[in-house]
């Protein structure tokens, strides 16, 4: 069933954002700089997704350091599977937009 | 000491976005949201515009409100599981949901809670209808207020739902 559905946005932006270990704030910076400031991230929804994520098992949070009280979390072999076959699916979509109503990339040939 | 006021108001709990527009009103008069109480609202006076100023059904979740800080959010009190939150308008635009799911999660929230409160006085409404006690009758109305709340608010579930067919 997790394969069978496309993932939202938000949460194709945060399981990328998770890449790399990243607190809440930074998930936050990055989606936001990678979108060119388009999607925001709202703390209630990215917090909800967070939870989803975790219960799921495609993103863990990491030990806290000493002294931090910023969560951070990372994207587990099953998210970063999830994630590989997700960018599979949406390069599927570009590809056939592209053939049909012609190539879409900014200053295409 | 920073002048203070204090204020009675009700609102209906379907119409939480039009209490959310006045708590705004008021911060944009320089009346910022301090503290919160049954249907009273105590203000501090600020800059006009200081702060933009949030509300949300959910239960109380200390690391949840530990995240908000991180994101520059004042938790200013809560009603139940009615939270109220503020942030200075200088730290940037203040919303707490960015997608139509999470919207209609926040709708389902506050209907499982009208439905639990609603539920809760039907039995004791009726429980005292056939006992002694001849105030039954407050709990059934009180059952059927809240029935008509949840009513309302399925229907602003419905138009989100339907507008989630299309968007995300």
């Amino acid at each position: 069933m997790d394969n069978n559905y496309a993932l939202t946005e938000s949460t194709y932006y945060i399981m990328l954002a998770l890449y790399n270990p990243a607190h809440g704030y930074g998930i936050m910076q990055q989606v936001e700089e990678m979108s060119g400031g388009r999607v925001r991230l709202a703390p209630g929804t990215l917090y909800g997704a967070l939870t989803a994520l975790t219960g799921k098992g495609w993103i863990v949070q990491l030990p806290m350091d000493e002294g931090s009280r910023k969560k951070e979390y990372k994207l587990t072999d099953k998210g970063r599977e999830i994630l590989m076959k997700e960018i599979e699916r949406l390069r599927e979509l570009v590809t056939n937009g592209d053939m049909i109503v012609g190539n879409t990339d900014i200053g295409g040939k | 000491m920073r002048e203070t006021k204090k204020i009675w108001k009700i609102f209906l709990v379907w119409n939480y976005d039009k209490e959310e527009e006045w708590l705004n009103e008021m911060a944009m008069n320089g009346w910022t949201l301090t503290s919160v109480g049954f249907c009273n609202y105590t203000f501090v006076k600020t800059e006009p515009g200081e702060y933009n100023i949030r509300m949300e059904m959910r239960p109380h979740d200390d690391g949840y409100l530990e995240f908000l800080r991180e994101n520059g959010v004042e938790y200013v009190g809560r009603i139940l599981q009615w939270h109220y939150y503020r942030k200075k308008t200088s730290l940037g635009p203040f919303e707490l949901y960015s997608d139509i799911e999470s919207r209609i999660q926040h709708m389902d929230r506050i209907g499982k809670m009208l439905f639990a409160i609603g539920m809760a006085n039907l039995l004791i409404g009726i429980a005292n209808s056939i006992g002694p006690s001849r105030l039954g009758w407050i709990n059934l109305l009180c059952a059927t207020l809240l029935m008509y709340a949840l009513g309302r608010i399925q229907g602003r579930k419905d138009e989100l739902k339907k507008e989630s067919i299309l968007h995300e």
